[in-house]
C-alpha cells in the first residue's frame, strides 16, 4: 500500500512522520537538529529518498543539510550564500536605505526533473538555485536586480523570499513572492523578472495599488492549471486566472481574510484551503476556534471544516509554510501550528485528527506522497 | 598545539567532543585559530564568521584566560597561555534568548 512521509520543521528541530495510505498510525523520527530553528524541509518530486533541510540559528547562521534515504542519515552541504556583485540596498523598517545581508533560507524548492537541482528562497529577498545536490550555490540576480529591489522593504518577520512556484507545464516559467514586495515571475528560467502585482490592493501601503510593496504571504497552484494562482495576501485571498497577470479577491464569506497559507486539493484545481487568522495585530484565530476554510469553487463560497479541531480556548497560528497536500486518492490535507500540533485529514478536510500535539512551534510541513 | 572548546550545537555540526586540538601556523591570533578550525572542520565555515565579510557572528564571543578577546583585532597575538596550550581557546555562543 502507498503512504505519505510528512516533513516538519520546528522553531527547535525537524520532525519526520510516516504512515500507510490509511493515514492513521503515524511513526515519528526527531528531532533532527535538535535545537536548532528547521524553515523548511522539502523532498524531490524526481526522487523522494533525496530531501532537503533548511537548519539556522541566531548563534550560527544557517546550516543546508541533505538526505538521500529519506531522513534516515543526513548530510552537510555548502552554506554560503553570497549575493552577485556590490547588491546595493533595500529600505529598512524606517525608509532608509540598508544594505542587503543574507539571513537565513525560508524555503527550498527541488527541480521538477532533476533532483540535484534545488532552488532557494532567502532573507534578505533574494533566489539562488543548486545544481549540485547543495553542493554550491549561486545567486539568480536578474530578480534582486530587476529594478524596484531598492524600494522593496521588510514585512515584520524580515524580507524573506517565502514562496517558489515552478511551473510544471514550462520549467522557464517561475513564480515567487516576497514580503513585503510582492509576487513576481519569471519566463526564461529566472534571468529576467517582472513583479505580477495588477490587482492587489493593500491600504498598508501609502499607494495601495503599487506596483511592489505587497505583503503576499503564499501563493498556490494545481499542476494540471499552472496560469491559475491563489494568493492569501497579508488581508486578503487573491485569485489569478492569466498567470499573475491580474488578480481579483476571492475572500468571499471568510470571517476574516488576513491569514498565512493556502493550498489546492490534489484532485480538484478548484478546491482551495486557507486557515483565517483573526488580525495583523492577533495573530491567532478567530472565536478561539482552529477552524481550516475550504473553497469548492475556486474561492469567494468558503466553508468551515472544523471535525476534530479544538473549537473552544485556542490561539494558535498557522505559518505560511505549513499547509500541505498529499496525492493519495483521497487527498489528504496537513498543516501545523504554532502551538505544535500538527494535524491530517485523510478525506480532504472531512475529518481530522492530530499526528502530534506538543512539538516546538511549527514552522513548515510538506508532505510526500510514497509509492 | 593550541585547545579549543566548542559550544555543543558546532560540535554536533563537526561530530567531535566539547575540546579540540589544532596545529596552528605562525603566531596564536583570531584568525590564524579560526582558519586553522576552519580547515580541520570545513563544515564549521559561516557558522563562526561571516562567508562574505569574515566578520565574528554577532552571538557568537572569545574567551581565554578569563578574558573576553572577542573584539581583538583578527591578527593580534593571544595570550601565550593560549599559543602554548596550557589554556584552552573558547567560542561560546552568547547567552541570549531561548
Amino acid at each position: 500500500m502507498s503512504g505519505v512521509r510528512v516533513l516538519v520543521g520546528t522553531r527547535k528541530g525537524a520532525f519526520v512522520m510516516t504512515a500507510d495510505g490509511k493515514r492513521d498510525r503515524w511513526e515519528i523520527s526527531g528531532p533532527h537538529f535538535a535545537g536548532w530553528e528547521i524553515y523548511h524541509v522539502k523532498g524531490s518530486p524526481v526522487d523522494p529518498n533525496r530531501l532537503y533541510a533548511s537548519q539556522s540559528s541566531g548563534w550560527f547562521g544557517q546550516i543546508i543539510q541533505r538526505s538521500d534515504d529519506g531522513g534516515k542519515t543526513w548530510m552537510q552541504v555548502d552554506n554560503k550564500f553570497a549575493y552577485e556583485g556590490v547588491p546595493g540596498t533595500h529600505q529598512w523598517y524606517d525608509g532608509t536605505a540598508h544594505p542587503w545581508e543574507f539571513a537565513r533560507v525560508w524555503h527550498l524548492e527541488p527541480s521538477l526533473s532533476d533532483p540535484d537541482t534545488v532552488y532557494a528562497g532567502v532573507e534578505d529577498a533574494a533566489l539562488f538555485r543548486s545544481v549540485d545536490g547543495g553542493m554550491s550555490w549561486a545567486e539568480l540576480p536578474g530578480l534582486r536586480e530587476h529594478g524596484s529591489g531598492p524600494f522593496w522593504q521588510p514585512g515584520a518577520g524580515g524580507m524573506c523570499l517565502h514562496t517558489i512556484l515552478i511551473d510544471p507545464s514550462n520549467p522557464d516559467r517561475i513564480f515567487i513572492a516576497i514580503s513585503a514586495a510582492g509576487a513576481f515571475r519569471t519566463d526564461d528560467g529566472g534571468k529576467t523578472w517582472r513583479p505580477i502585482n495588477n490587482g492587489l490592493r493593500s491600504e498598508q501601503i501609502p499607494d495601495p495599488t503599487a506596483e511592489v510593496g505587497h505583503c503576499v504571504h503564499r501563493i498556490a497552484l494545481h499542476p494540471s492549471r499552472p496560469s491559475v494562482l491563489f494568493m492569501q495576501k497579508h488581508w486578503d485571498v487573491m485569485r489569478s486566472d492569466d498567470a499573475g497577470e491580474s488578480w481579483r479577491e476571492v475572500s468571499g464569506n471568510l470571517p476574516t481574510d488576513f491569514g498565512f497559507p493556502i493550498d489546492v486539493h490534489a484532485h480538484e484545481p478548484d478546491t482551495v484551503y486557507v486557515v483565517p487568522i483573526k488580525s495583523d495585530s492577533e495573530h491567532f484565530v478567530p472565536d478561539a476556534k482552529l477552524r481550516v476554510y475550504r473553497s469548492r469553487t475556486g474561492g469567494n463560497e468558503w466553508e468551515a471544516l472544523t471535525n476534530g479541531l479544538p473549537q473552544g480556548d485556542c490561539y494558535v497560528n498557522v505559518l505560511r509554510d505549513a499547509m500541505a497536500v498529499d496525492s493519495l486518492d483521497s487527498c489528504g490535507v496537513y498543516f501545523g501550528t504554532t502551538g505544535g500540533q500538527v494535524y491530517a485529514s485523510a478525506d480532504a478536510g472531512d475529518h481530522w485528527a492530530p499526528i502530534v500535539r506538543d512539538l516546538p512551534a511549527v514552522l513548515s510541513v510538506e508532505v510526500q506522497t510514497l509509492p | 598545539m593550541i585547545r579549543v572548546v566548542v559550544p555543543w550545537h558546532l560540535r554536533t555540526l563537526a561530530r567531535v567532543g566539547s575540546e579540540v586540538e589544532l596545529d596552528v601556523e605562525g603566531p596564536a591570533t583570531l584568525r590564524s585559530i579560526l582558519d586553522a578550525l576552519e580547515a580541520g572542520y570545513p563544515m564549521l565555515r559561516g557558522t563562526i564568521r561571516d562567508h562574505v565579510t569574515q566578520k565574528r557572528r554577532p552571538f557568537v564571543r572569545f574567551f581565554a584566560c578569563g578574558l573576553d578577546l572577542s573584539h581583538e583585532l583578527p591578527d593580534a597575538p593571544l595570550p601565550d597561555a593560549v599559543a602554548t596550550g596550557t589554556e584552552p581557546f573558547l567560542i561560546v555562543g552568547a547567552m541570549a534568548g531561548g
